[in-house]
């Protein structure tokens, strides 16, 4: 496939067709904004990841480093700040969602394709003003936790605005999407012919649309009391540290299912096509999206039980968080019994879609001494929770995004990836993530706290470990970026259903016309008859 | 690029149903944005009793009553509009919009004069973990009034230029929802801050 | 490559506790992965299709009941195990312990103190003796903390404003380290201090000679160095600096009197008596190369005599 010759001329440049910057700006085509959330989001994951070099780089030492404490301070917080509010919540849903959702559902475009293109300008306002708080920046971490940030001297009110806003079109882009799956299906489309990316993207816009103004008021609660001297949540002035934690997590809990549910979308529908099988159990992975999205809303106080907060309220929280671990366990066996029996073709959307099983798996298992009671006392606030949420959200979150930038690369560019270099990629990344983050897991359990600078000597030998695995992993990262761009504009024209898959954005051309369809489709079965009942591919 | 003629599920007949659920979404995150501070209202009530007591009785019960009657006529001079566009009649709609907009004047005029008098008598949201609610509560309540009082101008200078009739009022109904929402509120905050200390 | 420690010997009660909890859902965690992650890559492999081969005809399977109510049941069963047990280890890890000695323990930026029930006060250092149950009584000054003894598997976040508690039985001599486990600023990571469990009757001796020197401070008899001494171990000084010349997380104070100091700035100045008295009573005027600016004002806390006492012990540190 590798073609080393000038760029190959597309033959019909559909929805990419009109250039130049107002085109872009102005447009109202979904997937020419899904295109712009995706160029801005994967920006700032390259940026949130040279902040984690760097972090890793002054790990190596136990003592003082190259950089003071207050920078490393500094530069664990961007890291966590950009790559939660900027990069991860928005990452698949924006991008990959607002390209996919009108065209897996058979629609022209969103419901409110104007509001949609607000939504993004509001989203890069938001970040030019979380940067602005560059100018003092914040030392807080991503958590924000009062009363720290409310004497800090950093910028934390401009930051909590930056955030508002960027929560805002979070809010409007999962708006735009319950009605539009709600109300544009195309003829035919039941539920339940629904295609599973649907589903979690449903529950994940639920989540986001119920969940993020709580994170609103809480932002601004806290500028309210950095600039008027209340004290909502500072116990000098009569307030509840605590109360600022509850709101926190009953925001941050949900979103960690906004991150990981888009994710298992992807694979839901990768799994079926590679394996050429039907997916297994639909019906109780469309509902698992649903029953994730809604416990989510009742365990927010698992991150709290060494907080001070009530005995009993921590052995709830600890019961309904066993809850999550039900319908998550679900997806991963149907995944896996999709499988038995497949023809299954190892290409690289694959080989990113079982690498986020099989870190999910871990991530999830480790969850397990989490929210456990009597483990968590011991491993709350230790590189083992570093370790299990970058599991979950890198290995799974971040895998999930790959297979389908992987998947869907034909589609959105009309051209092919080259395989070889995208495989090498992979090679690279599952080993640097698992040697990065596996050490993690010991390193905590042994008693090493999150945000150290520095660390007693004893820990040493495995912070190097990690450290070593985050430059292969960097090198992976590379690879796969420098593939995409370079594939973008010389690889090989696609044609418009290259894995021979069932659903509707594979029935128009690659890359689509910008009203997405010829003739919208009408639905006569549902997506996943992949196997001997009359698969379209065989 | 070849234009089509426009899907039948893309006819204005879908519009409304598609803009009123729209609406309810939004107006449930803004449930969640003011059920954060409702939350945070029961949680220092109950830490502070005795101080909720004594500070509510400074608040001014006349200010409040007078503003909760003015915002519900605003609802129902909304609501007649309403009704008067999906007969037809643009003048009607106009009449009801601008005196919905002097009604929520009105009420924003009356927040100003009871603000200015606290400040007058050094209550500021500093001065206790009640007036820091209080403040904050009718604070977001306002700034939602005056987004209502935008998107309620907007509709007027529409309704001007002749763009809505019986057929087309889905603006103006979206707006009437908002406005209505807005008033609940209000409903909700009327008798949490004045009348039960 | 430290061990894990539950080979040999637990620290404490509460560490038996939490490890057997830890192996039990360990044990269960690695059968699940053994379990899934084998299926998965032996399914990957074993169906692979390579490039260019015909597909195979696959079945068409789309569910089956009887499987899925087991991996629905099976699992919800171990999870309630699994809660089970850890309600079980925090419900005793919480409840409070019989003719417990409370200590009080203050946080702050960024240093923990710990007041005995003789009302002395020691900073950065907790001394106990083995197999005696402690209640500890926590506040903080600033911002929360969080109190960590990894070799006790304890935890809790100390808040600014109100108590909260943590029960220690130690079972084992030797010294272990405590850290501050929730961020609290610039010297987070420099929080730590010492837990020191000795014998019962060392223990003894090491509170009667406390005792014995606080009377000679009281009667104002004892020599200035030594009072200095005293200072410098109260205030938790030996915290940060050592004695012996090696640097910790501050300077040395070994050799320290009367050497050129190098500064952040690229100057230098000489560790005169105004320098030291000035390092203490505002540290962050004058940052020694190399170290972070994080200690913490000592004005109003060690008075001039007191002052003058640290630096006659200071002399003698060659």
């Amino acid at each position: 496939m590798t073609e080393r010759a000038a760029a190959v001329p597309l033959a019909d440049r559909g929805y990419l067709t009109e250039r130049g910057f107002r085109a872009w700006a102005t447009t109202l085509d979904h997937k020419r904004i899904g295109v712009m959330y995706l160029f801005t989001t994967l920006f700032f994951f390259l940026v949130g990841g040279l902040f984690a070099i760097v972090i890793r780089l002054k790990l190596m030492t136990p003592g003082p480093g190259f950089i003071s404490d207050h920078t490393y301070n500094v530069f664990f917080t961007i890291h966590g700040a950009l790559m939660i509010f900027i990069f991860v919540i928005p990452a698949i849903p924006s991008s990959l969602g607002n390209f996919f959702i009108p065209l897996l559902i058979g629609a022209r475009d969103v419901a409110f394709p104007r509001l949609n293109l607000f939504s993004y300008w509001l989203f890069v306002a938001g970040i030019c003003v979380v940067f602005g708080s560059l100018l003092n920046p914040m030392d807080t971490g991503w958590t924000f936790y009062a009363p720290y940030s409310t004497r800090t001297a950093a910028a934390v009110t401009v930051l909590a605005f930056g955030l508002f806003m960027t929560g805002m079109s979070t809010i409007l882009t999962g708006l735009n999407f319950v009605v539009t799956i709600h109300k544009l299906r195309a003829p035919g489309m039941t539920w339940y012919r629904m295609p599973l990316f649907i589903w979690a993207m449903y529950a994940t816009s639920i989540i986001n649309v119920l969940a993020t103004p709580v994170i609103g008021i809480t932002f601004l609660l806290l500028a309210a009391e950095r600039l008027f001297g209340i004290g909502f949540f500072d116990p000098a002035k009569g307030g509840d540290p605590l109360l600022f934690q509850h709101f926190f997590w009953f925001y941050s809990h949900p979103v960690v299912y906004v991150m990981i549910l888009p994710a298992m979308g992807i694979i839901s529908e990768v799994i079926p096509v590679f394996a050429r099988k039907p997916i297994f159990g639909y019906k109780a992975i469309a509902y698992s999206a649903l029953a994730i999205a809604f416990i989510s809303f009742l365990v927010w106080g698992h991150h709290m039980f060494v907080s001070g907060m009530s005995t009993v309220a921590g052995v709830i929280f600890s019961f309904l968080t066993f809850f999550v671990a039900v319908p998550t366990g679900i997806k991963i066996f149907n995944w896996i019994a999709t499988l038995y029996k497949g023809s299954i073709h190892l290409d690289s959307p694959m080989l990113y879609a079982l690498t986020f099983i099989f870190h999910f798996i871990i991530g999830g298992l480790t969850g397990m001494f989490l929210g456990a009671l009597g483990t968590d006392v011991h491993v709350h606030d230790t590189y083992f929770l570093v370790g299990h949420f970058h599991y979950t959200i890198m290995g799974g979150t971040i895998m999930g995004l790959f297979a389908g930038l992987h998947y869907w690369f034909p589609k959105m560019t009309g051209r092919l990836l080259d395989e070889l270099r995208a495989k090498l990629a992979w090679l690279f990344i599952i080993v640097g993530f698992n040697v990065t983050f596996f050490p993690m897991f010991i390193l905590g359990y042994l008693g090493m706290p999150r945000r150290y600078a520095e660390y007693p000597p004893r820990f040493q030998t495995l912070h190097i470990v990690s450290t070593v695995g985050s430059w292969v992993l960097t090198i992976g990262i590379a690879i796969m970026f420098l593939n995409f761009l370079r594939c973008m504009r010389k690889g090989q024209p696609a044609p418009a259903n290259p894995w021979r898959a069932l659903t509707l954005e594979w029935q128009t051309a690659s890359p689509p016309a910008t009203d997405n369809f010829e003739t919208i489709p009408t639905v006569t079965t549902w997506p996943y008859g992949y196997g001997k009942k009359g698969d379209a591919g065989e | 690029m070849s234009s089509r003629p426009p899907e039948p599920s893309l006819a204005p007949a879908g519009a409304p149903e598609k803009a009123r659920l729209g609406i309810w979404t939004f107006l449930a995150t803004e449930v969640l944005l003011f059920g954060g501070l409702f939350t945070a209202y029961t949680v220092f009530r109950i830490a502070h009793p005795a101080q909720f007591h004594s500070d509510y009785l400074q608040l001014n019960r006349l200010f409040g009553a007078l503003n909760t009657v003015v915002l519900i006529c605003s609802s129902l001079s909304v609501a007649i509009g309403i009704a008067a566009i999906r007969q037809g009649k643009e003048r009607a709609l106009q009449r009801c919009l601008i005196i919905t907009l002097l009604l929520a004047a009105a009420f924003l005029g009356i927040k100003y004069l009871e603000w200015s008098d606290h400040f007058a008598h050094g209550i500021y949201p500093r001065t206790s973990i009640f007036f820091a609610l209080y403040y904050t509560m009718t604070g977001l309540h306002a700034l939602h009034v005056m987004a209502g009082m935008g998107a309620l101008t907007t509709m007027l200078v529409l309704a001007r230029r002749g763009k809505f009739s019986a057929e087309y009022s889905t603006p103006v109904e979206i707006t009437g929802i908002y406005w209505h929402f807005v008033d609940l509120v209000w409903i909700y905050l009327f008798p949490l801050l004045y009348l039960i200390g | 490559m430290p061990a894990l420690t539950f080979l040999h010997g637990e620290a404490s009660r509460s560490a038996g506790e939490v490890d057997g909890a830890f192996i039990f859902i360990a044990a269960i965690c690695i059968f699940f992965f053994l379990l899934t992650q084998g299926f998965l890559i032996y399914f990957a492999l074993r169906y692979r299709r390579k490039k260019g081969e015909p597909d195979v005809e696959t079945p068409y399977i789309t569910d089956n009941h009887t499987l899925e109510t087991v991996w629905v049941i099976v699992p919800s069963l171990l999870l309630l195990a699994i809660f089970a047990y850890g309600y079980v280890v925090f419900i005793d890890l919480k409840s409070p312990l019989a003719h417990a000695t409370e200590i009080a323990v203050t946080a702050q930026q960024w240093q923990w103190s710990f007041t005995y029930p003789d009302g002395r006060t020691v900073v950065g250092e907790l001394r106990l003796p083995v197999g005696r149950p402690v209640k500890l009584t926590m506040t903080s000054r600033d911002v929360i903390h969080g109190f960590f003894i990894p070799a006790y598997r304890q935890k809790q976040d100390v808040l600014p404003g109100r108590y909260t508690y943590l029960w220690l039985e130690p079972d084992r001599v030797g010294s272990y380290d405590i850290f501050c486990s929730q961020y609290c600023g610039t010297g987070h990571s420099l929080m730590r201090a010492t837990l020191v469990v000795m014998p019962a009757a060392a223990y003894a001796q090491w509170v009667e000679q406390q005792e014995a020197k606080a009377r000679q401070a009281k009667a104002g008899t004892e020599p200035l160095a030594e009072k200095g001494e005293e200072l410098m171990e109260q205030s938790g000084c030996l915290g940060c600096h050592t004695v012996d010349g090696t640097p910790k997380v501050g300077p040395t104070l070994k050799g320290l009197y009367g050497k050129s100091v190098p500064l952040s700035t690229g100057q230098s100045v000489t560790a005169d008596d105004d320098y030291i008295r000035e390092s203490i009573v505002d540290p962050n005027a004058k940052i020694v190369k190399g170290f972070p600016p994080i200690m913490p004002t000592f004005r109003g806390k060690l008075s001039a005599d007191d002052i003058r006492a640290i630096i006659a012990y200071l002399k003698t540190l060659h």
